[in-house]
């Protein structure tokens, strides 16, 4: 049944125009910058952006900045709320459970999918924009002058005097956020740990696009519901009166992969993250599949 | 192979199936009948695990359902309501796709057992063209293919014929009969008289969701006693047969008789030019509109 859903899955165009648009953003930032030499000043706009005019190799980590808060949760939220509402409303559910497949098994196939499908737009990203900014922005150029230290907003301080880094581009190596210089592999590390961090952090709202679609029939309202959810969620986190709820929201630490940059990492908020996406996952989840393993299949 | 005890299903007040007890036998073309709106796709749907009974009992196959959708339902193919598939993909690939998602379906022998069930349903020749672009008749031909692909003992089909023109729904009776004769067991739900007339060896009526008629449908359609005359003589033949014509329509007479060779041979006798003569049975519309009210669809003043 996995395999059934990951062929359906590669078979959708949808798939391949929304990873597709996910990666053309940070594609048509690139371009400004490189054409304008007018990057954000550091701590002010996305994270790490201000960096990428000299240290191009960073580019994966201001793509990912840039694709987070909204054009990823927007692309899961919209691929996990039609995962059992769009087959309901095509009636092809009903045949799947007459076949029979479990509608445990679904749910859990449909998860997969939607994992997948995050995994795979994490991965398109990190790769085109490794691209992008090697040609566009150019590799490390350590030379270059930069000022202020990385604060949480995540820009860069740049060229503080690279201890030489075997097989880097030419130019030197890519620092941290802390200031010390990392090396290829650190930086690869790095990259990765953020890569699956943010796919992590995507698992919240796809439990909750999940949990909606199966109450509902209509794709589109799973997904709205679940990015209704997660605005709310991001309203939240700025706003100091809501305090109180702050640890438990879904997106209070989807930032906290940036702490992958700093040196040594900075664990605490990560694992904190970690922590809550998997309790989203589990509640969700848990909901998604009483309320489906119950169901009078209608339609 | 199916049957049902005082199995009824509620949706919060709406009494969708009321206390129905049917029961299909192996070998069976079963049709079940019914009004829109009657219940026939809910029972269909608790049939096969779709929908959760509110009380009563069901068996399938001889296990209960819903408990054990697993083991049953492998051996049953299904046409629920109006046949779905993936538009973007081809007839074909959704076939081995729906073949692949549940159990009893060998890889090794699905694209044979694919091929065989397009071409048991006329739809060999379809090409790599995705489904978007086939006619209600191929969808519901589709349909059908994907419930023979695993050559089910027991066929659970609503409303089969949907959207077929007329040689398509013979090609598919063919079929069922067909496959009835090699040892599937048929239960099909329509408002189609005609096809059930022509398909059924049984049948039950829904009504408002209570089974109203259970019954094979040869002893529904026992003779009534009279007997259909057509002849170029009416006059003569009145006054031979005098007092057994019930109705007289131009050439056409009703004839109260028990014995259809007896009255031929009297009228031969007579010199009336017989053209037909025949038995008259209760068509499957007398008998399903005796038992049966107006329709879900239908509102007339409240009496």
């Amino acid at each position: 049944m996995i395999a059934v859903e990951l062929f359906k899955l590669v078979r959708r165009l949808r798939t391949w125009v929304s990873v597709a648009l996910i990666c053309l953003l940070p594609l048509v930032v690139a371009i400004f910058i490189a054409v304008t030499h007018i990057a954000p000043a550091p701590g002010s706009g996305s994270a790490f952006l201000s960096a990428v005019l000299n240290e191009g190799q960073l580019y994966p980590a201001a793509a990912l900045a840039l694709v987070l808060p909204v054009f990823l949760p927007v692309a899961v939220a919209v691929v996990a709320g039609d995962s059992i509402a769009g087959e309901a409303s095509t009636g092809t559910l009903r045949y799947l459970l007459a076949r029979p497949v479990g509608r445990t098994k679904l749910l859990v196939a449909k998860l997969i999918a939607v994992i997948t499908f995050a995994v795979l737009a994490v991965v398109a990203v990190t790769v085109t924009s490794y691209a992008t900014g090697v040609l566009i922005l150019g590799p490390s150029r350590a030379a270059a002058v930069g000022t202020a230290p990385g604060g949480l907003s995540g820009s860069i301080a740049p060229g503080a005097g690279g201890a030489p880094t075997a097989g880097l581009q030419p130019g030197g190596a890519v620092t941290s956020l802390s200031g010390t210089p990392l090396t290829t592999l650190e930086l690869i590390e790095r990259v990765l740990g953020a890569m699956a961090f943010i796919t992590v952090s995507m698992l919240g709202v796809a439990a909750i696009a999940l949990f909606l679609s199966t109450i509902t029939d209509s794709a589109i309202g799973a997904a709205m519901g679940s990015l209704a959810a997660l605005v709310i969620s991001e309203i939240l986190v700025t706003l100091n009166a809501a305090s109180v709820v702050q640890p438990y929201l879904p997106t209070r630490y989807w930032l906290a992969w940036i702490d992958f940059f700093r040196q040594p990492i900075f664990w605490r908020d990560i694992q904190r993250g970690f922590a809550i996406q998997a309790v989203y996952v589990i509640v969700f989840l848990a909901a998604a599949w009483a309320n489906f393993a119950t169901r009078d299949i209608t339609t | 192979m199916i049957t049902t005890q005082h199995l009824t299903k509620r949706f919060g007040h709406v009494e969708a199936v009321r206390d129905v007890s049917i029961d299909v036998r192996e070998g069976d073309r079963y049709g079940l009948l019914g009004p829109n709106g009657s219940g026939k796709s809910t029972l269909v749907r608790m049939l096969l695990g779709l929908v959760y009974a509110t009380s009563g009992s069901i068996s399938v196959l001889g296990e209960p359902i819903p408990r054990h959708v697993g083991r049953v339902l492998p051996e049953i193919g299904s046409v629920i309501e109006e046949p779905a598939a993936y538009p973007h993909l081809s007839g074909r690939t959704n076939l081995r796709l729906l073949d692949a998602a549940g159990p009893h379906g060998s890889r090794r022998t699905r694209r044979r057992r694919v091929d065989e069930a397009l071409e048991q349903v006329g739809l060999a020749g379809i090409d790599r063209r995705p489904v978007r672009a086939y006619s209600l008749g191929m969808r519901q031909r589709l349909g059908l293919a994907a419930a023979l692909v695993r050559r089910p003992r027991l066929l659970i089909l609503d409303e089969p014929t949907n959207g077929l023109d007329p040689r398509g729904i013979r090609d598919i009776r063919d079929l069922l009969i067909g496959l009835n004769a090699d040892g599937t067991t048929i239960f099909l739900s329509s408002h189609l008289l005609p096809e059930v007339s022509a398909l059924c060896t049984r049948i039950g009526v829904l009504d408002s969701g209570k089974l109203v008629l259970q019954d094979q449908l040869a002893s529904l359609q026992e003779p009534t006693g009279r007997v259909l005359v057509s002849t170029d003589d009416p006059e003569r033949a009145v006054a031979t047969l005098d007092g057994l014509v019930e109705r007289r329509d131009g050439a056409d007479l009703v004839v109260r008789s028990p014995d259809p060779a007896a009255l031929n041979a009297r009228l031969v006798e007579a010199g009336v030019p017989v053209r037909s003569l025949v038995v008259q049975r209760r068509s499957l519309e007398e008998i399903v509109l005796d038992v049966t009210g107006a329709g879900s669809d239908q509102f007339g003043v409240p009496a």
